[in-house]
């Protein structure tokens, strides 16, 4: 009886009717879409929004809202949360704040970086200037903190990037810099800290994955797996890795963006190393894993394919690049957009991988889509779109 | 019970329970509840029902909910601001928007400025031909985000005069411009207009940056050490003093920079070192016991001292420098204030790592500089 219910919770969660993406790269911060609905293979602009300032945050979706947040200003210092209606774009509401901590960034990035994150019940939306706010869903404002008022020094002068993560009961927020670097765990309810660390002093724009409801935290140092309750150390991996794409969680394994791809096992006290492939190289998307295989962006916009069994090649396809956001899958189909706003379509069961569909989108897009109820949503420093 | 309301169906009464409150409601408790959050969450819990009460007030308590921003802290600026959005949004649907108060509000110099300028967007949403007409009463204003917009309309004013020909006009809008203006913006853009049409321009006066200084280095700042490392110019500053370096004698020069944003350039009384430290020491006699703020642009590790007190520090390198990076409240004393900068250059060898410099003005909260009297 209990194994037959635990195969069917297992069941639903491998193939939900419809499913949020509750944070950067979705369920587990995975990038796949864990819904039996997969979006159409020929997709179309089923409405724009207009959005009124910069933004490298994703959209997150929660039910029948997808939020979106901003920065405008002469110095990026008004901080905006959106909520649309997923059905047709319309706004339904707005929410608009100032910045309490530094603003500056490269001219690249600006500070609405970090994608929000949700419970389901509230959103976290965290800006490159340390600023965080608590919504519920109909813009009712929960809480906020200002971690730059709170720390002065935890700041980074090209701009921050980490996006938050819930666990349970737990808003884990990262601010990984030269000067003052932490992360903390937040309780959802209040916004007080149940537990901060003190994380190496170095600029960091990774984002946190999610393992078996351990937080993965990674840094030029490797990757340490915490307790979102406690903050305390579950396991740790440290032979360094990357502090701009992230690493990727399939199963129980993480494939760590560490020397090339390093495959680990990590368990309670300790990480066993599986494989390593030093050619995959992600440029700056993060990888993902879909069935057997892994997918990696390098650097020069070619797609690589490789086994998650042990890190060989199978097949190498070049995209119309170049990209700083990463590709997110759905189904037999993975999406990808180009920074000069080429969303692409690729088919990556085709025996050398192919590109299916290319939408021009017309604007630099600099982050990742997100995908629900069959839909994609993508994001410029103006616009949102609904792919469907 | 009145028995009118006896007779009104339930669902109206239902719908009567949730109107925005009456007009003029007490907001004096809730309010104190947003002004008292703190750091690390302090408040939030108690914040986060005053500001549901709040945002069921009328749209005639805008003004006294912008009211609460007077001198709170920016975390309560920002549940005002929050609240003020959602009580606008349904005044503007409704029409409802007290624009005369707003105005009342805007004019009075002693509101904050962050909550006047959330007063002019709102006059704007409103009524954008009246904030158009209230801009050119904002060119002096403490508030540099308000000065922004007659600034932009003394732009295009001198753009269409010189368009039409008309020199002298042109140059009166501009040179009217730069003296209001106080983002790098508009002042570059005005700057260059200037000098287009032959008028001189002094930015260094303008931003009110500290363009002599006396300079000691190197000491060493191998593994980043030196930016915790006590050197003898935290000590003293005896500038006839020499002593000993990193790899040579370290003694104090002077130095006058020509750049006309002020930078203080390590590298060229000392050459292009790595893994080193500087310090910068100069006076600023002011005439008077004031507040005060020193603004600095640095890419390196940096400390400020302003009269034997640590104001801050920052151990950050080759992230990018800007103007006004770290604006850094103090107190000016009348006469003599001495000022201590401690300038630190990691071990990269990039390309983009070899700036080893800061630039530092006085000013007051708005950005106006501060004239030393020296």
């Amino acid at each position: 009886m209990k194994t037959t219910l635990v195969l069917a919770f297992g069941l639903s969660l491998s193939s939900l009717a419809h499913a949020d993406w509750l944070q950067f790269r979705g369920p587990n911060a995975a990038a796949v879409s864990t819904e039996a609905k997969a979006p159409e293979d020929q997709l179309k602009i089923a409405w724009t929004a207009d959005l009124p300032g910069r933004g490298l945050s994703a959209p997150i979706v929660v039910g029948d809202k997808v939020f979106v947040t901003c920065s405008s200003g002469p110095g990026q210092e008004t901080l905006h949360v959106f909520c649309f209606n997923a059905k047709d774009g319309s706004k339904r509401w707005e929410r608009a704040m100032r910045a309490t901590g530094r603003t500056m960034s490269h001219t690249k990035t600006c500070v609405a970086a970090n994608t929000p994150c949700s419970d389901g019940e509230r959103v976290f939306a965290l800006f490159s200037s340390n600023d965080l706010f608590a919504f519920d869903l109909d813009g009712n404002l929960l809480w906020l903190r200002g971690l730059t008022f709170d720390y002065p020094n935890a700041s980074n002068s090209l701009g921050m990037s980490q996006s938050p993560v819930v666990i349970g009961n737990t808003l884990v927020v990262q601010s990984e810099n030269d000067a003052e670097s932490f992360a903390a765990g937040l309780d959802v309810a209040t916004g007080m800290n149940k537990w901060k660390l003190e994380r190496p002093k170095a600029a960091n724009w990774t984002s946190a994955t999610l393992l078996k409801g351990v937080a993965a935290l990674q840094s030029s140092k490797g990757i340490l797996g915490v307790d979102p309750d406690t903050g305390k150390t579950v396991w740790n991996y440290e032979d360094g890795a990357s502090t701009i794409p992230s690493s990727v969680v399939s199963g129980d394994l993480i494939y760590a963006v560490s020397k090339g791809i390093t495959a680990l096992a990590p368990e309670k006290g300790s990480v066993t190393q599986l494989w390593r492939n030093e050619k995959l190289n992600p440029g700056t998307a993060s990888p993902l894993v879909l069935g057997d295989h892994l997918y990696v962006v390098n650097g020069a916009g070619v797609l690589i394919k490789a086994s998650v069994k042990n890190g060989d090649e199978a097949w190498k396809l070049r995209l119309k690049g170049p990209f700083s956001g990463s590709p997110v899958a759905a189904g037999k189909r993975i999406h990808i957009v180009n920074e000069r706003g080429i969303f692409q379509t690729i088919d990556p069961a085709a025996p050398e991988g192919k590109v299916t569909q290319e939408i021009e989108l017309k604007e630099t897009v600099l982050t990742t889509p997100a995908i629900s109820d069959g839909a994609l949503y993508v994001r410029s420093d103006a616009k949102l779109w609904k792919l469907q | 019970m009145n028995s009118h309301v006896m007779k009104l169906p339930f669902a109206f009464l239902f719908l009567l329970a949730s109107l925005p409150l009456p007009a003029r409601a007490d907001l004096s408790k809730p309010l104190e509840a947003l002004r008292g959050v703190q750091k690390e969450g302090q408040g939030n819990a108690e914040a986060s029902k005053a500001w549901q009460e709040i945002t069921k007030a009328d749209a005639s308590n805008l003004p006294e909910v912008l009211k609460g921003m007077n001198a709170a802290n920016p975390l309560a600026e920002n549940w005002l601001r929050a609240a003020v959005g959602v009580i606008a949004d349904e005044a503007l649907k409704a029409k409802k928007m007290p624009v005369e108060a707003l105005v009342t509000f805007l004019k009075d110099s002693s509101n904050s400025p962050g909550a006047r300028v959330v007063a002019f967007d709102l006059i704007q949403r409103a009524d954008a031909k009246l904030a158009e007409s209230l801009t050119p009463t904002l060119i002096n204003d403490v508030s540099s985000e308000l000065r922004r917009h007659p600034v932009a309309k003394l732009i295009e004013t001198g753009d269409k005069a010189l368009a039409a020909k008309e020199q002298t006009a042109a140059v009166l809008a501009y040179r009217k411009g730069l003296d209001g203006a106080r983002d790098e913006d508009q002042i570059k853009t005005l700057a260059k207009k200037l000098r287009d049409l032959g008028q001189e321009v002094d930015l260094p006066t303008h931003f009110g940056f500290l363009m002599s200084w006396k300079l000691i280095a190197p000491f060493s700042n191998a593994d980043r050490g030196g930016f915790d490392t006590v050197y003898p110019p935290e000590k003293e500053l005896k500038f006839d003093a020499v002593y000993e370096g990193k790899g040579k004698e370290a003694k104090w020069v002077e130095f006058t920079s020509k750049d006309e944003y002020g930078k203080i350039d390590f590298n060229k009384p000392f050459g292009m070192e790595k893994s080193v430290t500087g310090y910068a020491a100069t006076d600023f006699i002011s005439a008077e016991d004031r507040p005060a703020e020193i603004r600095i642009g640095c890419k390196n590790g940096w400390k400020v001292w302003l009269n034997g007190e640590l104001l801050f520090a920052r151990d950050e390198y080759h992230r990018g420098a800007k103007l006004d990076q770290y604006k850094l409240p103090c107190q000016l004393k009348k006469g003599k204030n001495t000022l201590l900068v401690k300038c630190c250059q990691n071990e990269q060898t990039e390309q983009w790592t070899v700036e080893w410099e800061f630039q530092l003005r006085v000013c007051d909260a708005t950005g106006t500089a501060i004239v030393a009297k020296n």
